[in-house]
């Protein structure tokens, strides 16, 4: 479990997170959701340590990453993976080279278990015939599941996704995060997963944490989200007619059910 | 302001600097990219040296002989002044200002690309400290490999001159190569090969400093790339001045 407590963070004078709190849950898809430019990157980027909040507290299980010394910090985080907005796969390692990549840098296992690791991360993202490719001789939806192979290598307790689904094609989009979602569960991970996109907020959304203009607004499920009273999540979930159809036929069809 | 500015960068180098000379996490991975470094940034650019040398030695032959036409001089003065000239300056100081255009853009563009597509946030995310992973190899290859490069220069371009003497009569083989051998000074090729110590580490110290502090996209990559190899030349030919006056006064 991760829990976020009353972090800010400013750039230049400009507060971009306002005593921002949240609970992350273990075994559960948490989303952070928000328009562009709402902070959500930056909480994410202050979640894995790349950024420090100017106050406020981020406990993984019960440890602070804000206040730990770097040999503390380094050790937490190879108990991190993460997937990339653009996968940020090693352009100069193959398919296979990319997975053996945390492997070989930390785990003291032999040769030949870490590349059984590797070949059986592959296989749990139906990658196995890509393994001597390079990066950019495969597609993006297929270097997003490399970048997930990658980052389940080590085994991790908790996995941060930015944007996993920008770019690709909604029937990828809804593989990647049926991908994510099973991981998760399978390997009862923390899993947070920054995201814009509704299909997988309706799709895998467990507990959902709404971030406008800094301030966190809302939190919930899936399910919640249909029947929220909060103006600024309804503006940004339900912007588009499909949406807002739906959102519509799941309150009729609720009404109708009997109690 | 100019000079506030030019202070904080050179506190930032020397913090990247302080970064990079960490003690490699795992030596066998540290010792595989030293080599693979060696081959991409060292053996890569012997046929670029191998090409200039050959031409410049021939061009400076001629140039001599041109030059220092007179009967109050002996014929074998042309290989003398052209050895001198290419152990002294050619084969360190004007090599590396051409290799800061090649090694120094690649391993700048290559870091760059590397920070713009997140590549060194998902190294820092695993635990790795990407500016040792990413930049002593470098640093410890280019810095290996450039007396190799440097000696490869200092035979071609003798070699170049030798074709000038063989093929055309601006001075015979025999004058050219007692030239060569005259009043020769061994200091001078140390001080050659020190001197490409230092300018080697400049060229992939500067260029991995400004590849790793990219910010933005594509355009800052070439801008870095650009700023790298300026900044590079400017630095060898502040030190190459410093060095003359150190090792050879």
């Amino acid at each position: 479990m991760i829990e976020v407590k009353d972090i800010t963070k400013s750039f230049d004078g400009r507060t971009i997170l306002h005593d921002v709190s949240a609970t992350f849950y273990t075994g559960k898809t948490n989303l952070i959701i928000g328009q562009s430019g709402s902070g959500k990157t930056v909480l994410m980027k202050s979640l894995v340590g790349l950024l420090k909040p100017d106050s406020g507290q981020i406990l993984f299980d019960g440890r602070d990453i804000v206040s730990m010394d770097i040999k503390a910090q380094k050790a937490l985080r190879k108990e991190i993976g993460m997937l990339f907005q653009g996968s940020a796969l090693f352009d100069s390692e193959t398919v296979l080279g990319n997975v053996m990549f945390p492997l070989t840098m930390f785990s003291d296992s032999p040769y030949d278990e870490m590349l059984d690791r590797a070949h059986f991360c592959l296989k749990r993202v139906n990658l196995e015939g890509a393994s001597d490719k390079y990066p950019n001789e495969i597609s993006g939806g297929m270097q997003k599941r490399v970048a997930i192979a990658r980052a389940i290598a080590l085994n991790p307790k908790y996995l941060f996704c930015d944007e996993p689904n920008s770019g690709l094609d909604p029937k990828t989009s809804i593989l990647i995060d049926e991908l994510l979602s099973d991981i998760t569960h399978e390997y009862n991970m923390t899993t947070i997963i920054n995201t814009h996109d509704m299909n997988s907020v309706l799709g895998i959304g467990e507990n959902i944490v709404f971030i406008n203009k800094g301030y966190r607004e809302w939190v919930g499920d899936k399910r919640k989200i249909f029947t929220t009273a909060n103006e600024a999540l309804n503006e940004f979930v339900f912007a588009t007619r499909l949406f807002q159809e739906v959102k519509d036929y799941v309150i009729h069809n609720a009404s109708k059910e009997p109690e | 302001m100019i000079i506030v500015n030019s202070l904080r960068s050179v506190g930032r180098y020397c913090m990247f600097m302080n970064r990079a000379f960490s003690v490699p996490e795992r030596w066998r991975i540290f010792v595989k990219r030293t080599f693979t470094e060696i081959y991409k940034l060292g053996v890569d650019s012997i046929p670029l040296v191998i090409i200039i040398s050959l031409f410049i030695g021939a061009v400076i032959t001629i140039q001599m002989k041109l030059n220092t036409d007179s009967p109050l001089l002996p014929a074998y003065a042309v290989g003398l002044a052209a050895r001198d000239i290419v152990l002294l300056e050619f084969s360190n100081s004007i090599l590396c200002l051409i290799l800061a255009g090649k090694v120094g853009s690649n391993i700048a563009s290559e870091i760059g690309t590397m920070r713009v597509t997140e590549q060194i946030d998902a190294l820092e995310i695993m635990g790795v400290n990407s500016a040792q992973f990413l930049v002593l190899p470098k640093l410890v290859a280019f810095v290996a490999f450039m007396p190799v490069l440097t000696i490869f220069c200092m035979g071609t371009s003798m070699l170049g001159g030798l074709l000038v003497a063989m093929f055309t009569d601006v001075i015979s083989v025999s004058r050219y190569v007692y030239g060569l051998q005259a009043l020769f000074i061994p200091w001078y090729v140390w001080y050659g090969l020190i001197k490409c110590l230092f300018f080697a580490f400049i060229i992939a110290s500067v260029s991995s400093y400004f590849g790793y502090n990219v910010k933005g996209g594509s355009l800052e990559v070439g801008r870095a790339s650009t700023q790298s190899v300026v900044t590079s030349s400017i630095l060898i030919l502040l030190f190459d001045v410093l060095l003359t006056k150190i090792l050879l006064q």
